[in-house]
């Protein structure tokens, strides 16, 4: 990579953690080059940006890449400080902030996974623990608008990517994110009323068609 | 702040130890309190109801979970010795590397220790893999921090002490000089380090927690507390 000016985000479309960083960079008004990854066939650039890891995001400012989404998206708003903060300005806030997006990345994507690759009793055991976290991140809300209080914040970047999996993981497993978790469900309609959410975010069916091309793919059902 | 330090923990914990290590870099007083993790305490499960681990900081009234998370707290709210850099993307980076040890050096040396056969011919080999990546990252400087210790250092300290102990105790030969040569060096100047002396556990401790419950460790592939 040379050292070129500029900020370029290799990502691939559905993936949500891709998604922290594109809603954090549009939040932050910053201009990007956006270069969509082959998964199959990953590029000499992002093999040689995340060599440890290969993996997407990886976000490269003046030629230096930045990989993980959430240290992506800390630093974006570090460094592009002065307009949308994310983080909180105080240090429990932010400590808070940390632990619930730790949290959502833990369990979320984890958990949802086996909600479409597993059957029968794991699915359902998946399907307990899904609900479960969703109704602590439920509590965890409350009535504040965002997880960010009344600003869109970190917690609320680390979290809206899935939203739009929650279709995909109603219909494998059978129940209903609003059934369970209302708050979260009204939080993330508030969410898609963003223009740097509802811009970036994948629309469900097409998720969802993903998530059959993937289940076919791994031999599942 | 004058308000009072007091931090939930365990010896055995590498996890606790973090919490410990950057407390006593930046020179603080706190008050440690000991957990029974077979017999968690009220208190415990009060300042943290969603995990019930530790460590806990509780600074005033205000508790503080996860040891990156705690980390991090004391580094921004207490001046002295600065455990992240200031520079964007150093911290950036000082964070993948934190993450890389939790997510993959951590695990894949845990399961090389605690599975057998086939299964832990394949954590042995992943283990390995990432165990050369990380000593990479030192390039032969005295800590992962450079001149002093750092984030990476600070999340990597099993490497220094609690890894050799347990594949002691289960009869492994993975950390070794021969094949980490830069790893062990790190390991001896961290343990040697003023503020982590301070707050390392005895070897014998650790052992002494592994020994009797090897069996059931084996079974479970995670620590059995009682």
């Amino acid at each position: 990579m040379a050292s070129e000016k500029g900020v370029m985000l290799l990502d691939f479309w559905v993936s949500p953690f891709g998604q922290r960083a594109r809603i954090a960079l549009a939040e932050k008004g910053v201009q990007y080059e956006y270069k969509e990854e082959n998964l199959t066939e990953k590029s000499e650039l992002l093999l040689k940006a995340n060599p440890v890891h290969k993996k997407i995001p990886v976000l490269i400012h003046d030629g230096k890449p930045v990989c993980e989404s959430l240290i992506i998206v800390e630093y974006i708003d570090e460094v592009w400080s002065d307009k949308a903060p994310l983080m909180p300005s105080d240090p429990y806030q932010r400590a808070q902030a940390r632990f619930w997006a730790d949290f959502v990345d833990k369990k979320v994507y984890d958990c949802g996974s086996r909600l479409w690759k597993l059957k029968g009793e794991e699915q359902q055991a998946a399907k307990k623990e899904m609900i479960e976290i969703l109704q602590l991140l439920e509590a965890q809300l409350g009535d504040k608008k965002y997880f960010g209080g009344d600003s869109f914040g970190f917690v609320d970047v680390a979290f809206v990517p899935f939203t739009s999996w929650f279709y995909s993981y109603e219909t494998c497993a059978n129940f209903s994110v609003e059934g369970v978790a209302p708050k979260v469900a009204q939080w993330a309609k508030r969410c898609l009323e963003r223009e740097s959410v509802a811009k970036t975010l994948s629309d469900p069916k097409k998720v969802y068609e993903f998530v059959c091309f993937l289940k076919k793919k791994f031999g599942v059902e | 702040m004058g308000e009072t330090l007091k931090l939930f923990g365990w010896k055995v914990s590498p996890y606790s130890h973090r919490a410990e290590v950057a407390l006593r870099l930046k020179g603080l007083k706190y008050e440690f309190i000991h957990e029974d993790l077979a017999n968690k305490s009220d208190m415990l499960i009060r300042y943290n109801p969603i995990l019930k681990k530790i460590p806990v900081l509780l600074h005033g009234d205000t508790p503080i979970v996860e040891s990156q998370v705690i980390v991090e707290y004391i580094d921004e709210v207490f001046d002295g010795h600065p455990i992240l850099p200031k520079d964007p993307y150093e911290r950036a980076e000082a964070r993948f590397w934190a993450r890389f040890i939790d997510e993959k050096v951590r695990p894949q040396v845990w399961m090389s220790c605690w599975t057998d056969g086939e299964t832990q011919k394949s954590f042995i080999a992943q283990a390995k893999e990432s165990l050369a990546i990380l000593q990479g990252r030192l390039e032969g400087k005295k800590f992962f921090g450079g001149d002093s210790i750092g984030l990476i250092d600070i999340m990597a300290c099993s490497l220094a002490l609690w890894f050799g102990v347990m594949q002691e105790v289960v009869g492994l030969n993975l950390l070794n000089e021969d094949d980490y040569p830069e790893l062990c060096r790190w390991g001896e100047e961290y343990r040697n380090a003023e503020a982590v002396k301070e707050c390392l556990p005895e070897r014998e401790l650790i052992v002494g927690f592994f020994a009797p419950r090897k069996d059931r460790i084996f079974a479970k592939k995670a620590p059995v507390y009682d």
